[in-house]
């Protein structure tokens, strides 16, 4: 087996008393889709701006590629990055956001071509080629000269998904990508997902959206009070659920979305 | 199903409009004032429009000008730089950097300008010499205050100190009006924190930051006439000189006035371009 792409080992994470993470081992392999579930406050999101160092780690280590992730060996002992190095391995991931996190003074098209020409020092012309065949993909070319707020929150995520495949990353890391949007709204942003995951992209994606982990899931993952209580291909954990605890997240989960529909 | 009553159908297009008496009483209130002002303005002979018209572009006049509007600009310069240091020590997670730079905003900001520029103006009796040198060590070069401190140094160190503390507060408030996630982005997409800065956080913070710092820099140009006190030539300074020989005081002041209006106006159609340049993708569609 190659080495996985993205490997968590014993990540530990404190908020105040709080361990937001305790103990989370988790690897992930290339084109491999993670999707990770569970209550709100149980880690999730954590999980993934640890991983995308937006938060420090407190214990434990993260690997990108075999690269140890925020710190350098000197000596016998690790020290931190500096900012720019931390920077430097960002590179190689994306993330997107809850709240899209477009950059509100730039037209959609530079919102899009802004990393790889500022941080991959690409040719602009080619930058803006292959963003506007990206726009296409998610359908919104013919928004490229808007600005995001004169977009829909279904439209602005599409275009957040685009930027962050623009700058062709080792993995994608979505942090509950449809949980701001209105309900009519989701499909379109799950759809161009999907659509990622079947063209191959490494993906870690925090949801609440059951339908799609079961569908899209390579691996699932439970997680609960900063622990991963359950792991394994959707079809075992939605169908067969081993641990007291996910039978009772899924049985809660079935009744809201009886009660919705 | 029953038609309704054959009563007339109401269309509110063929409203008339309402008739507001108190609008009528305010602006023919407002129109008596402007009448008495204008009749004030150009009836009274002691106003004396022709020295007005006279000196209005002498060249120890224009002098002046040029020195208040230089003075406001290199006072604003200066303050924006420090200012913006200032704000980012007041951000800073160094504990020592908040107070260093709360202590300097408060005292700057806590002392009338005016006290200012006269200590300044005085600080060689404080300190005759000023020299460059290691801190309680070598003296590179050092230099006669009385000859350092003139009224242009004095006016310029005066006003920056005192711009750089109101500016501090104003970009302070600018810098926390970005949103956290823009931060989150900008560091995700691989930006350096220089990057973050100048591309992210700062084009979104000037939206906050502009129209405070526009009032202010009008401020300052307002501000510079203190700078007559220590015999600095600014726009004050230069119409005094003409009114203490000739004691056309009132029409002097005028004339001031009227170049101090001029380049307020100016500044004030500069600061709504800037505005609207800043809030792109901001309130209206494009």
């Amino acid at each position: 087996m190659t080495t996985p792409v993205l490997r968590v080992r014993n990540v530990r994470k404190n908020f105040g008393d709080h361990a937001a993470l305790d103990d989370v081992s988790l690897d992930v392999h290339e084109g491999e889709v993670v999707v990770i579930i569970g209550p709100s406050g149980s880690g999730k999101s954590t999980l993934v701006r640890c991983v995308h160092q937006l938060e420090s780690i407190d214990g434990g280590a993260i690997y990108l590629d075999d690269e140890l992730l925020g710190y350098e060996r000197r000596g016998a002992g690790l020290r931190p990055l500096t900012a720019r190095r931390v920077a430097a391995q960002r590179r190689r991931m994306s993330m997107v956001f809850q709240q899209f996190n477009l950059l509100p003074h730039m037209t959609v098209l530079r919102n899009v071509t802004e990393a790889p020409v500022r941080v991959h020092r690409r040719d602009r012309t080619e930058a803006r080629t292959e963003a506007l065949e990206l726009l296409d993909q998610v359908g919104l070319r013919d928004r490229a000269d808007h600005y995001p707020r004169q977009l829909s929150g279904g439209q602005q995520q599409r275009v957040a998904i685009a930027r962050a495949v623009a700058t062709h990353p080792r993995i994608t890391l979505f942090d509950e990508p449809t949980s701001a949007l209105d309900p009519e709204l989701v499909g379109e942003v799950l759809g161009v997902m999907r659509q990622l995951a079947e063209d191959g992209m490494t993906m870690i994606v925090v949801t609440h959206e059951m339908a799609f982990a079961r569908d899209v899931a390579d691996r699932c993952v439970f997680m609960e009070a900063g622990r991963i209580v359950e792991s394994g291909p959707p079809a075992e954990m939605f169908g067969n659920p081993q641990t007291p605890r996910l039978r009772a997240f899924l049985a809660r989960h079935n009744a809201t979305m009886e009660g919705v529909s | 199903m029953t038609t309704p009553t054959a009563a007339p159908a109401d269309d509110v297009a063929t409203a008339r409009r309402r008739v507001r008496p108190w609008r009528w009483a305010a602006g023919i209130v407002l129109a008596v004032v402007v009448a008495q002002i204008a009749w004030f303005l150009i009836g009274n002979s002691r106003f004396q429009w022709d020295v007005v018209g006279g000196y209005l572009f002498d060249s120890s006049v224009l002098a002046g000008l040029g020195t208040t509007v230089l003075l406001a600009v290199v006072a604003m310069a200066i303050g924006s730089l420090v200012g913006g240091l200032l704000a980012a020590a007041q951000l800073s997670d160094f504990a020592p950097l908040r107070w260093a730079a709360t202590a300097y905003i408060g005292v700057f900001r806590g002392i009338p300008p005016l006290v200012q520029l006269i200590f300044w103006f005085n600080l060689a009796y404080l300190l005759p010499r000023l020299s460059i040198g290691i801190p309680f060590g070598p003296v590179f070069a050092s230099w006669d205050a009385n000859v350092v401190i003139t009224p242009l140094t004095a006016a310029i160190i005066g006003l920056s100190l005192v711009e750089s503390a109101y500016l501090a507060e104003i970009i302070r408030a600018g810098l926390l009006s970005v949103d956290s996630g823009q931060r989150d982005a900008a560091r995700a997409m691989g930006l350096t924190p220089g990057q973050t800065f100048v591309r992210v956080v700062l084009p979104q913070a000037m939206r906050t930051i502009l129209p405070p710092a526009g009032s202010q820099f009008i401020s300052v140009l307002k501000g510079t006439a203190l700078v007559s006190v220590i015999a600095m030539a600014d726009l004050l300074h230069s119409v005094q000189v003409i009114y203490n020989r000739t004691y056309q005081i009132v029409p002097m002041l005028i004339v001031a006035c009227l170049w101090y209006l001029a380049v307020v106006t100016v500044l004030t159609i500069g600061q709504r371009r800037l505005e609207r340049h800043f809030s792109r993708g901001h309130g209206g569609r494009a």
